[in-house]
Order: C-alpha cells, then structure tokens, then sequence
C-alpha cells in the first residue's frame, strides 16, 4: 500500500515533468506538422545550463535560496530559449516545404550535433549540482510511510504555474491567438498579415522554454545528468505527447501525468529494470490502438 | 446497350464532426453511359467521389459496386467496427476482421472501380511509362523469385504489361513522352496521363473528378472523345465531376445534381437545363422565387 | 532596399555580423566557455572566443557573399530544386560497364594482397554497405523512416550468439534462420505501425531499437547481459579457423599443412561476405525494376494515388520493411563472426544514426552512393583516428547540410528508360 502510494507521488512528479517537455513536442507538431526530434537534446542543454548557473551563482558568492532558484530558472529558461531558435533557425527554416522526410532527417541530425557538441566541450563524464532543496514530508500508514520531498513539492508547483502560465499565454494573449491561427492555416494566416515564420520562430522558442523549466526542476531533484540523457526523456516525453493527442495542449499535460504515474507504478510493483520498455511498448500500443490520443482530433485525410 | 445498373447509392449520409457534408444521397449510375455529378461549389461533389472509391468511409447509407462479376458494398471492404452480432457469429466475426486488417480503398478498384484525382496525383519522379507499369501491379507477376531470376514467364508478364502501358498511351496521345518523367509533364499531359493510369487497372467503372478543369477548349473537346472512347470502344461506365456545363451536357448521358449534400435533380441532360431546382441552386434564387433561362 | 539592390551594404554585413555573434555568445558561452568541474567550473575563454569570431566572420562573409550578384545566383540555382532523377535513353548502355567487373576482380583480389589491419577495415567497410543497402530499400526506396534499423542488425548478431550457445547451431545455419528472423520480427512490428503516419513510424521503429537493445542488456539469463556473448567463426566444409580445433574436428591450417595464421579465418570471413554483398546488390538492382520495387517507389510518392490503383500499401510497405530487415539480420551475423563476440554496446541509436548517415549521403535510393558512402564513413574514421571523437558531429552536421543543399544525396538516382512499341490490350 505504502510503496504505491509512494510511487503514485513519485509518478505524479515525473509526469508533470514529461508534459512540460510534451508540450514542445506537441506544439511544433501542432504548427508545421513534424516532430522536433532535437527536442529531448534541448531538454539536456538546458540540464548543463542548470549547472553552469549554479555554479556560477555560487561563484559570485550568492547563497539565499529563493535568489538562486530564481537566478537559475531565469538564465537557464532565456539560453535554452535562444538555443530553440537557433535550432529553428538552422535545421528547419531552410527546409520549409521540403519533404518530410528531410526535415526528420535534419531534426535527427540536430539532435547528433547537440549530443556531440555537449559532450566534445563538457566531456563524457557524469556531471552534478549541489543539493539546494532537502527535507520531506513524512506520512505514517500502517507499517510504512510515504514521504514527499519538497522539491517534489517544488516541482508540481513550478510544472503547475508554468503550464498556466503557458495557457494564458495562448487562449488570452494576441500572440497565442496568432499562434492557433497558424496552427489550423498557416496559408490563410499569412495572408492576413501574421509573419508565420516568426510565429513557428516563437513555438520553438516557448517549446525550449517549457523544456527547460524541466530541465531545472529535474536536474536539481536528481543532481546527475550526462550529454545522453535528452534522448530517452525525449522518446517518454513523446509518448505523452502522443498519449494525450498530439497537437492538443491540455493532451500534453494529461498524457505526461497519465505516464508518469502508470510508469512508477509499473517500476514499483513489476520491475524497474523495464520501465522503460514498458513506456515504448505503451507508444506502440496507443499509436495502434488510438492513434489521435486521448484529447486529439482524429486526423482526416485529404484526398 | 444494357441497363442494369453498375452502382447503386443509398442513403448515403457523411459526416465530418458535427459538419452533414453529405444528408441522404440516392442515386443509380447505368451500365455503359456517361453520367456527371454536378452542383454548386460545396454542393458535395468530391465528397460523394471519396466515399464511392473508398477513402471517406461513410457515416452511413450503402454503397453496390456491381462489377468484375460479383457484387461489392464499399463499406464493408473498408473494414466496419465490430457489432455485438458479430461475437457470436465466428463467420461474420473473421470477415470483419479480415477487412479490418486487410481492407482499404485498394480493394473497391479491385472490384472494378478507378478513380482520377482533382489536384492530379502522379507518381512524379517516375517516369511516365513506370506510372502506367505500378497501375497493372495487381495483373502482373508479382512473384520476388521470378522477377530475381528473369524467368520467362516474369518476362512474358513485364512485356506484356508495356505492351498495355503504350496501349493507352497512344489513347491519351503520349507516346512521345514515354520516357520522360511524370513530373515535368505539362498540365494537360499530366491529367491525360493520369486518366491512362486509372484505365492501366482495368475498371469497369471510371470516376474522373474534374478532368477538364485547367484545360484549353481544343484540350477539352480531345478529352470529350477520350471518355467517349472509353465508353463505346472499352464498354467503361465514365462517371466525372465536372464544372465545364458544355462538355457535360455535350456528352452525358445521365446527370446528377448536388446540392449542400442532397440531390435535387436526376435525369438526362434536357431534363437538367430545364429543371426550376437546378437553375435556382445554380443562380442562387430566393425561395418561391421564379427563375428562367 | 535600392541600395541593397544594387551594391553590397557593408553596414547590413556588419549588423549581421554582430547580431550572429552576440547569439554565439550566448549559445556558446554556457555551455563551450564554462566546462563544469564538480560543483564549479573552469573558465574556457580562448575556445568560446575562437568560436564567437568564426561565427561573426562567417555570418559577415556570408552576409557579404549574398548580397553580390554571384551569391544571389548562387542562392537563386539552389533554391530552386530542380535536381532530380532523370530517365536513361532506352537501351542506354553505359561508358563506365567494364568498371564493375574490375572492381569485383579487385575486391576478390584484396584479402591477398592486404595486410591484416587492412582486411579487418575492409571487412567493417562491407557490413555497412550491407546495412546501408538494406536501409536504403526501407528509407531510399520505399520513403519510410526506421530508426530502429540497429534492432534488426542486434537481432542478427544476437541470433548467431544465441544459436550458437543454446541451440548449438553454426554460423552456416545461423545466417539464413537469423535473416529469416530479423524479416519476422520485421513483419510483427512493421504490420501495425505501418498505417500509420510516416512521422510515427519514425519514433516507434526508435523505441523498437532501444527495446531490443534493452531486453538484450536486462535479460542477463539468456544474454548475459552487459558482458556479452561469445559467437562461432565459420567453418569452411567443417574445417576450422582455430589454432585448436574442437572435439572430432581438423583446423583448417592442419588439413592443408600451413601454418597457423589468424588471417585465414578474416579472409575467408571477407570471401563469404564479399558474395552475399554481391548477391545482395544484384537482389537489389532487380528489385528496382520489379513490379514490387515499383510499387515501393509509388508509395514513396504518393501514397493515395497508390491505394486508388488497387495497392494494398500496408502490404507493400511490409514487404519493404521487412527485406530491409533481413539484410540486416544478414550484416549482424557477419558483425558477430568477425568480432567472435557480442554486446548490447554495439546496438545503440548512434548506430542506426550512421547507417542512417550513409543512406543520406550515399543518395536515397542509389545503390553505388551507398555502397561509396558506407566505405568513407566507416573507413575515414579509422583513419583519422585523432578526429574520432568529432565523428557523431561530422554525421549530424553533415544529414543536415544534405538535408538543405542536396536532399537527394549525392549520387543522383536514374531511371531505364523502355523504346516505344506499338502496344494493344489483351
């Protein structure tokens, strides 16, 4: 009893995590219709960022909390962002109105170029970040416990006002509101004077923002990352994506959540060694069985 | 000329979301004739086409394919979802699983019907003739271990397949451009060709979904005695979509008329020019009002 | 904007110039100028500056290069895509035939003539021409996206491992059951997945791999785990390449009364391999002009048009699928002779990246390119082998220029052309 409740905490916070990365995903399915493939390698650039902020806060001799936590989602949200751009920039720009197949290629390419990039400058070596965050709360049931960490606390809490935030953003703002103009015609929205390359521009940007609050709240929650570990967060990232129905905000969230918790349940209760086979057998199981998620509109096919 | 009817359109009903594209279609197309589905813009026209050849399924209604011998329901081959029936009926269970994990579009233009898109829809980077050749895949030898080791009745199969292939190329007058690729046809060549491509299946019945839109007059008229050709020398039934009133008229024999998703007229082409229905669909008259031509 | 027309705007150049440089600043900053070091870091100015001034020189050079008449023709020929495949004149006989009867005799001469270390990278050369030729048929030919093409390739090298060990079969019985295996596990996964859209494909074919990679890693009863597995050299007629041969067999140096020289078993390795690529790419050059490797290439182009034409485009998108994985279940089994072992670290997503890398350049669907291209990028690395670590980088930088200047790969696909006939129905 104890242990799933514990793991349903546990899941509850990697999965508010897999749906800030989600949304990157499903926002730049949403508008031009591919999967940023490099997405999950944003998410490990900003890891390093993370660090690098840090340690650099505590290089200047910065040492209050709060100063630190917010020095460090700042710098690492505004680099990370520009490092969305500049990924769109370079690997996708030029290849508007390729086929789609190059413009996966591209993207998967992107993603070697960042891995290698990290690793050449940083070298291969596991890297970490000082604990900042420590104490739990502790909960007696029966024989057990259950205990939440504060940063798991952190987490829900900063994963919940960024999503809101980013809701505002799109249903309320006169940007968001050129953002889904451009999702559902980009033709028609360029035609009414919204510079749609700089709209595709923003959704990079906003994707590798989301990505990187993660990247913050996860680094600090686990304190070790390597160049590698972009790569299979970006596929469970994915999967929430899809799970909640691509293209669909409110799916990307759920999805991540919804993952998350059958994800730490699966590793508490049948085997942690194949957690995650259990979530890329999950991607393979919703793609064949409902391919439009949870949330999504199923596709129709133009003839 | 017979009369029996090739296709036979009931109830036909589609929806897409809370849209009512098509509301209750009925109509019969004739063995051997020409026949044009028209109406007004967003009447629903290329709707009825993608849910006769198979790539809309319909919300509901029935659809007869009655060629190649036998009859077909288009729906069914698209796979349906199971009903509560079919778990305790194992014969009707593994059809509709059969058709669920094997059926498709491909199958209703295997039972006899082709189809021509509205934005043409080649094969680009091939060339014409390989265009032709993919079109008789279902007719040709397809065996991976003859085709390896060139035996002689793969050979016997390709050769004829290219016989075929300039067959109707010299139809729709492009011999010429055998060799060149589909891609750098011009506008005109490229919707003769893919018209050649549709017949390259062998149907029985041919949907060509606006084949003279774009085309010069002296294009239009060559294209009119193509369909005829195809009518009187290869005894295809021709069903098009068509916005050119003059070549419809010219050469239909039989004309339906859509309008937001129903038909309000059927009958030959004197029957449509005259119709009260058509010409106020047509010009847009208010209701009650009267309308002449 | 008239100025700009009709001469070079230096200040334009120079803003450019600035602005690139300001975003290297903060991309690179982070990330090349401050290596992390434990809890803090070491400062790494003279690199980050390096790189910030190569990028404000090129940004201003291109910038500059651009705005003249030259960089706009430049911009102009390739923007306008109009490379493409062309169709051979019929019975077009090429100039160059003789070449490839030359090469085979060379190829056959080499492992005479080469020294050992040679042979060894001639041999890693073949296996991924032949896991470029069985990609290129699913990414080249049929336009689908594996990404998990590495697991077909595990599966292969795993199956002679496995075989060997539980099932005590050879390398011989091994190379037919695993291509067999490989196209059946092809067919498993490929059958659900492939009505999807393409996009989909491409991640679930990359959770696939990582699966397979995964079970091989954690299923320590049957693999071993990380620790790998021992697999079986050929035998030639029952003879073996060992200095000491097993129970009940003669080695092979002994029945021909040479000495024992580890060099046998590599060139007989590279005899075997040597006629299953050329098997491979007679297969290959037939398929294209079968009625299935038609329909391959239609699907490529257009997948609805195909399904009006009676083509049932799982099926034929299955059978591409699962081609392509036999051929690399075939380079598998090559993969684990050659190394006399296995493990997962051989199987990971880098992999599927560089024979997704030859594909790319080599040039989709040509068969010479990938051939060409699947000797320069496992070849060039072991001879550079100081740049080594810069490899992944040169593969990613490399799929995305191609991506942007050639999406077609360097050698350009053609066509046969047919001579006209008369032509009638039957």
């Amino acid at each position: 009893m104890d242990i799933i409740l514990q793991q349903l905490v546990n899941g509850l916070s990697l999965g508010s995590v897999y749906g800030l990365i989600a949304i990157g995903y499903t926002m730049v399915y949403g508008i031009i219709g591919m999967i940023n493939f490099a997405h999950g390698d944003v998410y490990m650039v900003s890891a390093y960022i993370t660090a690098v902020a840090i340690a650099l806060l505590s290089f200047f001799g910065i040492e209050s909390f709060p100063v630190i936590i917010f020095g460090t989602l700042i710098f690492t949200i505004f680099v990370t962002g520009v490092y969305g751009w500049v990924i769109e920039r370079i690997a996708y720009r030029p290849l508007r109105g390729s086929s789609r197949l190059s413009i996966l290629i591209s993207a998967i390419g992107m993603s070697l170029i960042l891995q290698n990039y990290v690793q050449l400058s940083q070298g291969a070596k596991q890297q970490g970040v000082p604990t900042l965050l420590s104490g739990a709360i502790r909960f007696d049931i029966g024989d057990g416990f259950v205990q939440i960490t504060y940063m798991k606390l952190f987490i829900l809490f900063a994963s919940f006002i960024g999503m809101a935030a980013l809701t505002y953003i799109i249903q309320k703002t006169k940007l968001g509101r050129m953002c889904r103009a451009t999702q559902q015609d980009p033709k028609m929205a360029s035609i009414l004077g919204i510079n749609t390359d700089k709209i595709i521009s923003t959704v990079f940007v906003i994707g590798a923002t989301m990505a990187a609050l993660a990247g913050v709240l996860v680094t600090l929650d686990y304190g070790g990352f390597d160049f590698y570990v972009g790569f299979i967060i970006g596929i469970k990232a994915f999967t929430a994506a899809v799970l909640g129905g691509i293209g669909s905000l409110p799916g990307a969230m759920l999805g991540g959540i919804i993952l998350g918790l059958s994800e730490a349940l699966f590793a508490g209760l049948v085997s942690s060694d194949y957690k995650d086979v259990f979530s890329f057998s999950l991607l393979v199981v919703i793609l064949i069985f409902r391919p439009s998620g949870l949330l999504g509109k199923p596709e129709v096919e133009k003839v | 000329m017979s009369q029996e009817s090739i296709l036979k359109v009931d109830n036909l009903v589609m929806h897409f979301g809370g849209i009512k594209a098509l509301n209750d279609v009925n109509f019969e197309i004739k063995r051997g004739t020409v026949s044009a589905l028209i109406g007004p813009n967003g009447a629903g026209k290329t709707t009825v086409f993608n849910c006769l050849t198979g790539f809309y399924k319909a919300t509901g209604g029935n659809i007869m394919l009655n060629a190649n011998g036998k009859a077909t329901s288009v729906i069914q081959v698209l796979g349906e979802s199971f009903q509560f029936s079919d778990y305790f009926n194992p014969v009707a269970f593994i059809k509709r699983l059969k058709y669920k994990m094997f059926g498709g579009s491909h199958l209703v233009n295997r039972a006899g019907l082709a189809r021509t898109f509205q934005n043409i829809r080649l094969f680009k980077e091939m060339s014409v003739v390989e265009n032709l050749l993919v079109a008789q895949h279902m007719r040709v030898n397809r065996s991976m271990f003859a085709g390896i080791l060139k035996t002689k009745g793969f050979k016997k199969s390709e050769d004829e397949a290219l016989e075929r292939a300039f067959y109707w190329l010299g139809v729709v007058d492009l011999k010429e451009s055998a060799n060149r690729l589909a891609g750098e046809l011009s506008y005109g060549q490229q919707r003769r060709l893919e018209i050649a491509r549709a017949m390259c299946t062998n149907p029985e019945i041919v949907c060509l979904d606006e084949p003279a839109a774009g085309l010069n007059p002296s294009e239009t008229e060559a294209l009119t005695k193509m369909i005829r050709i195809l009518r009187d020398e290869h005894n295809t039934t021709v069903l098009l979509i068509e916005h050119d009133m003059g070549m419809v008229m010219n050469i239909s024999d039989y004309i339906v008329v859509l309008d937001h998703g129903e038909v309000i007229a059927k009958g030959g082409p004197d029957d449509i020019k005259s119709n009260p229905k058509v010409i106020a669909a047509y010009l847009g008259a208010e209701e009650g009002e009267e309308v002449t031509l | 904007m008239s100025q700009a027309a009709t001469g070079i705007d230096i200040k334009k150049s120079a803003i450019d110039s600035v602005l690139a440089g300001l975003i290297a600043l903060v991309v690179f900053g982070p990330i090349v100028g401050l290596v992390l070091d434990g809890f803090a870091f070491n400062a790494e100015p003279k690199r980050l500056f390096a790189i910030v001034a190569v990028v404000m020189v090129g940004r201003f050079l291109a910038s500059w290069f651009f705005q003249s008449t030259k960089g706009r023709d430049f911009l102009y020929k390739h923007t306008s895509k109009d490379e493409g495949v062309h169709v051979l004149a019929p019975g077009h006989k090429s100039k160059l035939k003789w070449i490839i009867p030359l090469t085979i005799l060379i190829a056959f001469a080499v492992p005479f003539i080469a020294s050992k270390y040679v042979l060894t990278v001639v041999i890693l050369g073949l296996i991924y021409v032949l896991l470029g030729l069985g990609l290129n048929i699913v990414v080249g030919l049929a336009g689908l996206l594996d990404l998990g093409f590495v697991g077909f390739y595990a599966i292969g090298a795993y199956g002679l491992a496995l075989g060997y060990e539980h099932l005590g079969l050879g390398f011989w019985s091994m190379l037919p059951i695993a291509a067999i295996v490989a196209a059946i596990f092809g067919a498993i996964l490929g059958f659900p997945v492939l009505r999807m859209h393409g996009d989909y494909l491409a991640i679930v074919t990359l959770g696939f791999g990582e699966i397979i990679r995964l079970v091989l890693t954690n299923w320590t009863d049957l693999t071993h785990g990380p620790n790998g597995m021992n697999a079986p050299l050929p035998t030639f007629f029952g003879l073996e390449f060992k200095r000491r041969a097993s129970e009940g067999h003669v080695p092979f140096h002994e029945f021909f009364g040479l000495s024992y020289s580890s060099a046998y078993k590599y060139i007989f390795i590279y005899l075997v391999l040597l006629l299953v690529v050329l098997g491979v790419l007679y297969v290959k050059k037939r398929l294209t002009q079968m009625p299935i490797g038609r329909a391959w290439e239609a699907l490529r182009e257009d997948e609805i048009a195909c399904r009006s034409l009676g083509l049932n485009h799982v099926l034929v998108k299955l059978s591409a699928f699962m081609i392509g994985a036999s051929t690399g279940g075939l380079a598998g089994v090559f993969f684990a002779t050659y190394q006399g072992f296995v493990n997962p670290s051989s199987f990971t997503f880098f992999e599927s990246a560089l024979i997704l890398a030859i594909v790319v350049l080599g040039g989709m669907g040509s068969t010479l390119g990938v051939v060409i291209a699947a000797f320069v990028l496992t070849v060039a690395p072991e001879l550079l082998r100081e740049f080594a670590d810069y490899r992944v980088l040169a593969f990613g930088i490399l799929m995305v220029l191609m991506m942007i200047w050639k999406p077609r790969g360097l050698v350009r696909m053609t066509r046969i052309g047919v001579s006209a006939r008369e032509g009638n129905v039957k």
